[in-house]
């Protein structure tokens, strides 16, 4: 296939940037988006450029580091996958595609394709754990056993990659999905419930803190999300709040 | 000549741990206020450690080259965790997940690590149940578990497939926490560049900031090397893109031996290779071997004509299919270890039966176990009598229920149905046992260097087997080290906070200047992933899955030949000031090309067989690895002297006192 790509060239955080094009000859199917993008800055290199800078690592859909806007969707048009598992036999022979950073406020550009996601970390450091020792020295795992539902459902919850795909699918770069899921991970599970308060409200604060936009319930988040993660989770963690700043 | 000293504290085997820990030194609560630790990788082995010494009182700095901790690649880990639980009540037990370790490993690891490794396993999942990790459950509420390969027991914790992540945010969750708290200071993109040695002693790391550029300095009272392994000289492998060896390489240069660079895992169940443009490749969970058979054609026609696409698997009656694995070894089938089923694969491939275009790939089928799990689904929901339809679709949602992501993952990369026709899967590199010599304290060579996790050598001698990565992982984190380290720093409760401001420091730091310079400056012709793929297309003809003394011997020559071409002809664009990809890739690939020669130069020297280590030279008539127990039953651990080509051999004997050692079958 031939493609032309027109990509975002930033120097670094205080340049500004803007969309370079690149035509691209001999792209299979069988590529991955991002090998794609390592035969494009193959060519770079030889030519004596810069090659294009991107977040990457896994390349197998689980560590969250990919984060493209493709054709002004996360990680482009195919459905519960990241970048690096987008194959480029989605793509048709001529076809033009832009490729932007993930944008949001409270993720500023490092440099080209690359965002500074710290934000989430910010978030989980405020209260996305439970608060347990890791001596070794606690009861035994079969002594509290939880309903398969809901164990099952924790899991769905707690499987977020925290690519930061759903705050860039909304236009008000919330990030009540990824939050939520951590919150529910724990809400759902009896060990977690114990500091269920504390948690969601700490965690909120944080959000707004960082700069994330409302919740106005459009449901890009979902669509967009590489892993599934369920709308259902800002729905329990409004829950959470709602009772917790009661008892709070 | 050795000067090795494994530590190994005397008394019966399943004491030893114990008293180990009632005789070593602590340190104070109000003492630990003072003391710094470094830890070098936030995975399993390093966000654990990292968390525990943080909790425990200590100041901890991690480093990782990532944007967050919680992508380390522990997170990619599919099947899941082992522990001696015996909830399934099938005869597990301490001894017996110790004796499957060392019998799995080819009696080439240390007893007294391996019974350590299997008491402390239990308490694992008592801790990730206790932090929120969402384990597997059957209807009853209870832990489920599955089998892995090289075992006769169902000891595996899991979590679909995806336990390595549901560990690792675990253990980002037990390291926020002490974020939080301030008592870690995490420093994410940030690459570990070298050790720094006072006085004969760890203290510090040079360390570049991957968004600046900025070269650090950071000190410590003790270092922690949680890396991960090093399989990635093979340029394709199932580790991640930046997964690399210079924080290991670089201690090792600073005088901490290396040991069994050879011994590597090519695992049987990955996704074949699809072209040239591949940059890494993605393992299928050796626990889909559980419900999985293993086959190719009874007949060389039939693999052709499937190659040629003229038959289709389903095609094949059941009669025309060579379930080898199944046929060579009856009593494990399926389930045997790693460097057997690997091994198979390839035998059966390079003899002319292999399935795909390239013909290097196997059929995974699970045809049957769709069938017995649709019938007993339907028979549980009360339908005793389901059509084929029916059976076919609830036996579906099962595997759905069970390998559902790794299905979804198949199918998104080579454009196939997994449900419908039977996967093609290939062996790959995939994780390394060999490492940094450590003795039983997990302590290098270097004093107050400590390394865990993969990046050491120490506990699956020359096979790992499946789902003892994580355990290893967060063993080593959260009950070894926490106490072993102790003993080493309640030595420096007075020696006050270490100054970067040294000679040492300036020397490391020019040191590392130097070689950036050097990389930016060369302006040559060719890309850090011309000579990456030079050195994998190298590694993997010549020190792969079978090796001779003669390809070795050639190997050593031709990766000392491209270590020279790259520094003279490598081009690195952009400054080093700044963030730079193809800098961070040529620091990286230059370790790689000293440690591709000492890999071959250990294999070369091991003249036997043993687990992931095959020598053409050295098997039986049927094919089987063939040990030399009288002449090789040691560790070789290496010691740098200058030139990865010469390095000096150190011998750590290998004593079974609790263990007979056998000859391995799984026939």
């Amino acid at each position: 296939m031939k493609l032309t790509l027109k990509i975002w060239r930033q120097k670094n955080a205080t340049t500004k940037g803007e969309l370079k094009t690149y035509p691209i000859d001999g792209v299979e199917g069988d590529m991955s988006f991002l090998e794609m993008l390592d035969v494009l800055n193959e060519g770079l290199i030889n030519k004596g450029e810069e090659p294009v800078v991107f977040d990457h690592d896994c390349r197998e859909g689980i560590c969250g580091s990919c984060s493209l806007q493709i054709n002004g969707e996360p990680h482009g048009p195919d459905r519960l996958v990241t970048t690096c598992q987008l194959h480029m036999r989605m793509f048709n022979d001529g076809d033009t595609i832009v490729i932007e950073p993930f944008r949001a406020k409270a993720f500023p550009v490092i440099k080209d394709l690359v965002v500074d996601r710290t934000a989430f970390d910010r978030i989980q450091q405020a209260g996305g754990y439970i608060s347990v020792n890791t001596s070794g020295n606690t009861i035994d795992a079969n002594t509290i056993p939880i309903n398969k539902h809901d164990a099952d459902e924790s899991f769905n919850a707690a499987t977020c990659i925290g690519c930061g795909a759903c705050v860039a699918a909304c236009k008000n770069a919330s990030a009540m999905l990824f939050t939520s899921a951590k919150v529910s991970q724990f809400a759902l599970l009896p060990q977690g419930r114990i500091e269920a308060t504390e948690r969601v409200l700490n965690m909120v604060a944080q959000m707004d803190k960082e700069g994330f936009g409302n919740c106005t319930n459009t449901g890009a988040c979902e669509i967009e999300c590489p892993k599934g993660i369920s709308l259902e989770n800002i729905a329990r963690m409004n829950r959470e709040y709602l009772s917790a700043s009661l008892k709070g | 000549m050795s000067t090795l000293d494994s530590k190994i504290p005397k008394g019966p085997l399943a004491d030893k741990w114990t008293k180990h820990k009632n005789d070593i030194n602590l340190v104070n609560p109000a003492n630990k206020r003072n003391i710094d630790v470094i830890v070098v990788g936030t995975g399993l082995a390093g966000g654990s450690a990292a968390a525990t010494l943080a909790e425990l009182g200590y100041n901890v700095k991690t480093f990782c080259y990532q944007d967050s901790p919680r992508r380390a690649h522990s997170i990619a880990a599919q099947g899941g965790i082992n522990a001696a639980k015996n909830y399934q009540g099938d005869g597990d037990s301490n001894y017996r997940l110790f004796y499957d370790t060392v019998k799995g490993g080819d009696y080439r690891s240390r007893e007294g690590n391996v019974y350590r490794l299997a008491e402390v396993s239990a308490n694992i999942i008592d801790q990730c149940v206790a932090q929120g990790v969402p384990f597997a459950r059957e209807y009853g509420g209870y832990l489920d578990n599955r089998s892995f390969g090289g075992v006769l027991v169902s000891r595996t914790f899991y979590a679909k497939g995806q336990t390595g992540q549901q560990l690792l945010l675990g253990a980002y969750s037990a390291m926020n926490r002490q974020i939080n708290r301030g008592k870690i200071t995490p420093y994410n993109r940030h690459e570990m560049l070298d050790l720094v040695i006072v006085d004969g002693k760890a203290r510090g790391i040079i360390a570049r900031n991957l968004v600046t550029g900025e070269i650090e300095r950071h000190s410590a009272h003790a270092v922690v090397i949680a890396s991960g392994g090093y399989g990635n000289v093979f340029y394709l492998s199932t580790n991640a893109m930046g997964s690399n060896v210079t924080a290991s390489w670089k201690i090792h240069k600073r005088g901490a031996y290396f040991a069994n660079p050879c011994y590597t895992q090519i695992h049987p169940t990955c996704i074949p290779v699809s072209g040239d443009h591949q940059s890494k490749l993605t393992l299928m969970s050796e626990s889909l071997r559980n419900d999985g058979r293993i086959w190719v054609p009874k007949k060389k026609e039939d693999a052709e004509a499937i190659r040629q696409g003229k038959k289709k698997p389903k095609d094949l009656s059941e009669a025309e299919r060579d379930y080898y694995l199944e046929r060579r070894y009856p009593s494990f089938g399926n389930l045997v270890p790693r460097d057997v089923a690997s091994r198979a694969a390839k035998e059966r491939c390079d003899a002319g039966f292999g399935v795909n275009k390239t013909g290097q790939a196997v059929f995974l089928d699970f045809a049957s176990a769709i069938q017995r799990y649709g019938k007993e689904r339907a028979g549980i929901q009360g339908n005793h009598n389901p059509s084929d339809e029916e059976i076919l679709k609830l036996g579906k949602q099962v595997i759905e229920e069970k390998y559902g992501n790794l299905f979804q993952m198949y199918e998104k990369i080579v454009d196939e149905n997994p449900y419908e026709t039977p996967m093609m899967i290939y062996p790959a590199v995939h994780y390394t046992m060999g490492g940094v010599w450590v003795d039983y304290n997990l302590q290098s060579t270097i004093p107050g260097c400590y390394v865990t996790g993969e990046a050491n050598f120490s506990d699956h001698g020359a096979n790992r087997l499946g789902a003892s990565a994580l355990m290893q992982g967060l063993a080593d984190g959260y009950f070894v080290l926490p106490y072993t380290i102790g003993d080493y720093l309640s030595k420096d409760i007075k020696t006050g906070k270490i100054p970067t401001d040294t000679k040492e420091f300036d020397e490391a730091e020019n040191k590392i200047r130097e070689l950036l310079e050097k990389l930016i400056n060369n302006k040559g012709t060719h890309s850090v992933d011309h000579f990456h793929k030079k050195l994998g297309h190298i590694m993997w003809n010549k020190c792969g899955m079978a090796r001779n003394a003669e390809d070795l011997k050639s190997a050593m020559s031709e990766i000392r030949a491209l270590r020279e071409e790259f520094w003279k002809d490598v081009k690195i664009p952009g400054g080093m000031n700044e963030m730079n990809a193809e800098l961070e890739k040529a620091t990286r690939v230059a370790d790689f090309l000293e440690l591709g020669e000492l890999f071959a130069k250990d294999a070369l020297d091991r003249n036997e067989s043993c687990g992931g280590h095959f020598r053409e030279e050295y098997q039986t008539e049927e094919g089987e690895a063939l040990r030399d127990d009288e002449n090789f039953m040691y560790v070789a651990a290496w010691e740098y002297t200058g030139d990865p080509g010469n390095e000096v051999l150190h011998k750590e004997k290998l004593e079974y006192e609790n263990i007979e050692v056998k000859s391995r079958s799984y026939k």
